[in-house]
């Protein structure tokens, strides 16, 4: 690199800076604004906060939830459920399409129960599992997989499929097998596709556990939820939503943090 | 290595019905020889190097690799396809020596032939550098090296060029001409580009539309000897040019 800046250079990197600093500005702002707007109208009774609380509320809701220790108790068993789901959908996702991308003749016979699975409302199969697994982590944890596994299926070994077909018969005239195929050729080329698969499920096993959690459960955030509400607790309902808002983020941040480092391990640059 | 094409023919079957390839293509390499295949699109020429390279079995007739049928795939045959086909995510260095992985045999002998390949043609100082970060001429450069690396006794080069400008065309075609001279391969060009197909090879096999089958055979002896720009400026360039360019036209 030379060591001298053009002013052209310089003047660039300062509205870089400055262009930064406006949205991150912007965005802090905005938040801010949200939550005082919010309080003022339940101050100056333009809404009522036993109907929409208010952040006062929320923030000393959220501390009770602290002192008592539920606070762990319930984020931590949607937590667990949600990433016990998480990586039992992806896995067993992901191998499954490597199963379909080993026997196409396989996929040819399932692909139809595929498609009515994958378009079918899984909430319809939340009274089947409470029935065969009873109420509890483990039928949770089957709702997230119900909601996660099929779409991962397919997503993954579409991309499998995709693999570019030029480097296919190059492998193949070098004489590759099957599995040296899928680990040095259709497993990296679908890195991208593996990591969005990742991405997607979070979200969707968060909406398993959940919904999971509405219909029976004993503790969890959305435990939290429905027994707010009944009880008529909108405090509790609102400082529940907002942790499942923090946590789910922070999972998300988690897997654009495994995606840089496997990245950076992998010489990945595409 | 010697190559003889026996009566290959090839059907392709479809729910529309049968779609004949080729029919009875008949013809020999000779040890070190570089031949090319011309042929208007369609006519089964990449099918015919599929057939060669045992990625696609005939429907009838036989390939004979110094006199033994191909069976299968086979490390004796060098594939260079269309577009480099490096791997993004390997170095230079994993990608010319993905071969040798496949084949499990990457001991010190192969690993310094391939050194000397990328020292000599210029690329040893890019060995730790991703294919993104060279130009399209130096990626089909370790593309060959990459087929060379397993040290195949027979090249096949299915329209290698046909991604890169015109510019990087000609000296590229020039670059991997030298190369395979030197490393004294036999070499089997498939193209639609006449005039590359008469500035590299020291014989053209000129196929005809579908059913792709031997239409005449030019062997370029007044050219034998020059390099690829030579023979572009040669006076009897235009001649062969022209001779080719109205048989694919008839057959077209």
């Amino acid at each position: 690199m030379p060591e001298t800046v053009s002013l052209e250079r310089l003047a660039w990197l300062r509205r870089r800076k400055r262009t930064k600093a406006l949205v991150c500005g912007t965005r802090v702002l905005l938040l801010a604004l949200f939550f005082i707007l919010w309080e003022a109208a339940a101050r100056l009774g333009w809404i009522d906060p036993f109907i929409v609380s208010c952040p006062s509320r929320v923030w000393r809701t959220l501390c009770n939830l602290w002192d008592t220790g539920e606070l762990w108790l319930h984020l931590g068993t949607s937590c667990l459920e949600t990433v016990v789901g998480f990586l039992l959908g992806t896995v067993a996702g992901a191998l499954i399409a490597v199963a379909l991308w080993l026997s196409p003749t396989l996929f040819r016979i399932l692909d139809p129960y595929l498609v009515v699975l994958n378009s079918l409302p899984k909430t319809a199969l939340r009274p089947v599992f409470i029935v065969w697994i009873r109420a509890g982590p483990a039928s949770i944890i089957a709702m997230t997989l119900a909601i996660s596994l099929i779409v991962t299926i397919l997503e993954v070994h579409n991309g499998f499929r995709t693999t570019d077909d030029g480097k296919l018969r190059l492998l193949r005239s070098l004489g590759a097998n099957k599995w040296q195929i899928l680990f040095k050729l259709v497993l990296p080329a679908n890195f991208t596709t593996l990591i969005n698969a990742l991405k997607v499920n979070v979200g969707l096993s968060w909406v398993g556990v959940i919904m999971g959690e509405f219909l029976v459960s004993r503790a969890g955030l959305g435990y939290l939820i429905v027994y707010g509400s009944q009880v008529f607790k909108m405090d509790l309902v609102m400082a529940t939503v907002l942790l499942l808002a923090l946590a789910a983020a922070g999972m998300y941040q988690g897997i654009l943090l495994l995606e840089k480092v496997l990245k950076k391990h992998l010489g990945v640059s595409t | 290595m010697t190559v003889q094409f026996d009566q290959i023919q090839k059907t392709f079957q479809s729910p529309d019905g049968e779609l004949l390839a080729l029919k009875d293509v008949s013809f020999s390499v000779e040890e070190g020889a570089f031949v090319s295949i011309v042929g208007p699109s369609g006519c089964g020429k990449s099918t015919l190097l599929n057939i060669l390279a045992g990625l696609e079995t005939p429907s009838g007739g036989r390939v004979l690799l110094d006199g033994v049928p191909v069976t299968g795939a086979t490390d004796r045959i060098g594939y260079m396809p269309q577009k480099d086909q490096l791997f993004p995510w390997r170095t230079i260095w994993g990608n010319v020596t993905l071969g040798l992985e496949i084949q499990k045999r990457k001991n010190s002998g192969d690993l310094c032939r391939i050194h000397c390949l990328l020292e000599r043609y210029g690329l040893s100082e890019f060995q730790k550098s991703l294919p993104a970060q060279l130009s399209g001429g130096m990626r089909q450069r370790c593309a060959l090296i990459r087929t060379l690396a397993t040290d195949p006794g027979l090249l096949l080069l299915d329209e290698p060029f046909s991604a890169l400008d015109y510019q990087t065309r000609l000296t590229v075609s020039d670059d991997i001409h030298t190369i395979i001279r030197q490393e004294g391969k036999t070499a089997i060009l498939v193209t639609h580009d006449i005039s590359e197909a008469i500035s590299m090879s020291d014989r053209v096999v000129v196929l005809s539309a579908r059913p792709g089958t031997v239409k005449a055979v030019h062997p370029l002896d007044e050219l034998h000897g020059l390099t690829p720009m030579a023979r572009r400026d040669h006076p009897r360039f235009h001649r062969y040019f022209n001779e080719i360019w109205k048989e694919l036209e008839l057959g077209a």
